[in-house]
């Protein structure tokens, strides 16, 4: 999901600039109060982890492989603020020193993996462990709040690069939410294990940063959905506006109905939803069903992983 | 070995553009993406222009090219994915080359910059420019521990290598996942480590 430089242009480039030195300014200035000093070097070596654990691969059927992405997982461990800022420098230095994501796109990655990832994921996360309580409801949340994490953020990657005119929105949206949806899968399914083998081998660990980097009041909260809420507005709500209801109207309106027709045919052809020839409609449906489909299979794997007689509340 | 896959020793040895300033350098490299990303593709010269900027520079940083080729060829699956995607339009020809010429040009910049500069020296310009403090540490940290992790982590995958005979899916992702889950433990406990050491030698 690392955009190059040259695919997203000025524009683009500027506004999630601006967007993502806010949202890091603000987890900055969080991580500064709330983080004990002693927990300052851990934000250095969370993020030389969170590399060093996406380059063990995961083998996924048919000799292809897959990586653990981990923002969710980060945010869980450590708080969202924390992440923010691991994240963030994650994308840094795989941008100077691995060439991995451009440098005038590192505000559009920044928002889409850091930010959104991160702030989300933890939303999701936290939502879920209040109603399903125990380590099990954690991993059940950990997972599901990692795969609508991944999925959004290659959402909102694809509106950006649509809004930039390098892919249009017909093609980059089905394209990156339908193989995201299985993406997120397997990233779900890696963040609650590694989480479940944390929690195992030190408990202690879990507990204490719970304590420590989870933010305190509301407020914060409100405030990174603030800003989310004006990126994904910006960059998704022009393509969205025009969903199946009002699109007809609104492509003739414009005229520019010629241009809305699939330009690629879907990806996965026997996962869209017969009836809705469309390819961002059935998308958007399929995602919608994807995701009940994938709280539920979160909920069975909590049961399967998480025996029951170990549901010490944590 | 991991550090040498990444061809990450190249920024510390010598040549006449690893000894211009960095500030400089990140400058010019700032400049030359800026534009190239913002200039229409009728500007032919500019491009050319870039190209050609970037091969002199190339050619007297001394770094091997047979590296710098791989590092090219190893770009994202995702510009070769757009570039494909864009390709098969008809009436996509134009951007799709437009798209290939400058994310090539501005992947060569970076590439030239990040292996005649090394990071401390990066992270002193940043620092210059007043990028908020922590964020500086935590970079710094990052790069510091991030081959250590790296080697850490092969070390973990070869003595779960030695020790596991039986490969059912299942049980291979779950033993990834607790070598994955192990280095966070172990990183999180060196940190803590590090903090002593820092406050040892006088870090406020």
């Amino acid at each position: 999901m690392h955009i190059p430089d040259g695919f997203i242009d000025g524009k683009t480039a500027a506004v999630t600039a601006v967007i993502s030195a806010a949202g890091v300014g603000f987890a900055l200035r969080q991580v500064r109060r709330e983080l004990p000093p002693r927990r300052v070097p851990l934000l250095g070596l969370a993020a030389a982890f969170l590399f060093a654990a996406q380059m063990v691969n995961f083998p996924v059927a048919g000799g292809t492989s897959g990586h653990l992405v981990g923002g969710t997982l980060v945010a869980a461990l450590l708080g969202p603020s924390a992440a923010v800022v691991v994240v963030t420098t994650v994308l840094i230095v795989q941008c100077f020193l691995f060439q991995d994501g451009g440098v005038l796109a590192l505000g559009a990655n920044v928002f889409n993996m850091a930010i959104l990832n991160s702030v989300i994921g933890y939303v999701i996360y936290r939502v879920v462990c209040h109603w399903l309580t125990g380590i099990r409801g954690r991993v059940t949340a950990i997972a599901f709040a990692s795969w609508c994490a991944t999925v959004l953020a290659a959402i909102c990657c694809a509106g950006q690069l649509a809004w930039s005119g390098t892919i249009p929105w017909s093609v980059a949206f089905p394209a990156m939410a339908t193989v995201h949806m299985f993406i997120g899968v397997g990233e779900g399914l890696i963040s609650a294990l590694v989480f479940l083998a944390v929690y195992r081998a030190r408990p202690d660990l879990i507990t204490e940063m719970a304590q420590t980097g989870q933010p305190q009041r509301l407020g914060e909260l409100v405030r990174y959905g603030l800003l989310v809420t004006l990126g994904v507005a910006v960059f998704v709500a022009p393509f969205a506006c025009s969903w199946p209801d009002g699109l007809d109207s609104v492509a003739d309106k414009f005229g520019f109905s010629h241009k809305m027709s699939p330009l690629l045919p879907a990806p996965a052809p026997n996962y869209l939803v017969p009836g809705i020839h469309w390819a961002v409609g059935a998308t958007a449906v399929a995602g919608a069903a994807g995701s009940l489909i994938v709280f539920v299979l979160a909920l069975l794997m909590g049961r399967w992983l998480v025996p029951k007689q170990t549901k010490a509340d944590i | 070995m991991s550090a040498s896959w990444l061809g990450h020793q190249h920024s510390q040895s010598d040549s006449p553009v690893h000894r211009l300033p960095a500030a400089l350098k990140l400058g010019v490299a700032l400049v030359i993406i800026v534009a190239t990303v913002l200039a229409p593709i009728q500007w032919r010269a500019w491009f050319i222009g870039v190209a050609l900027l970037l091969v002199l520079t190339a050619g007297l940083s001394r770094l091997p090219l047979f590296f710098l080729f791989r590092r090219l060829l190893v770009l994202s699956p995702f510009v070769l994915g757009v570039v494909l995607v864009n390709a098969f339009q008809p009436a996509g020809r134009d951007r799709w080359l437009a798209v290939a010429v400058k994310s090539v040009l501005c992947l060569l910049t970076v590439i030239l910059v990040s292996n005649t500069t090394p990071f401390s020296q990066i992270l002193r310009v940043l620092k210059s420019i007043r990028v908020p403090a922590l964020l500086i540490t935590t970079l710094a940290l990052m790069h510091r521990y991030l081959f250590v992790l790296m080697d850490e982590s092969e070390r973990m995958r070869r003595a779960r290598a030695s020790r596991t005979f039986t490969r059912g899916r299942r049980f291979h992702w779950n033993t990834l996942a607790t070598v994955v889950g192990q280095l966070f433990i172990r990183a999180s406990e060196r940190a803590e480590r590090i903090y002593d050491a820092m406050c040892a030698r006088g870090w406020k």
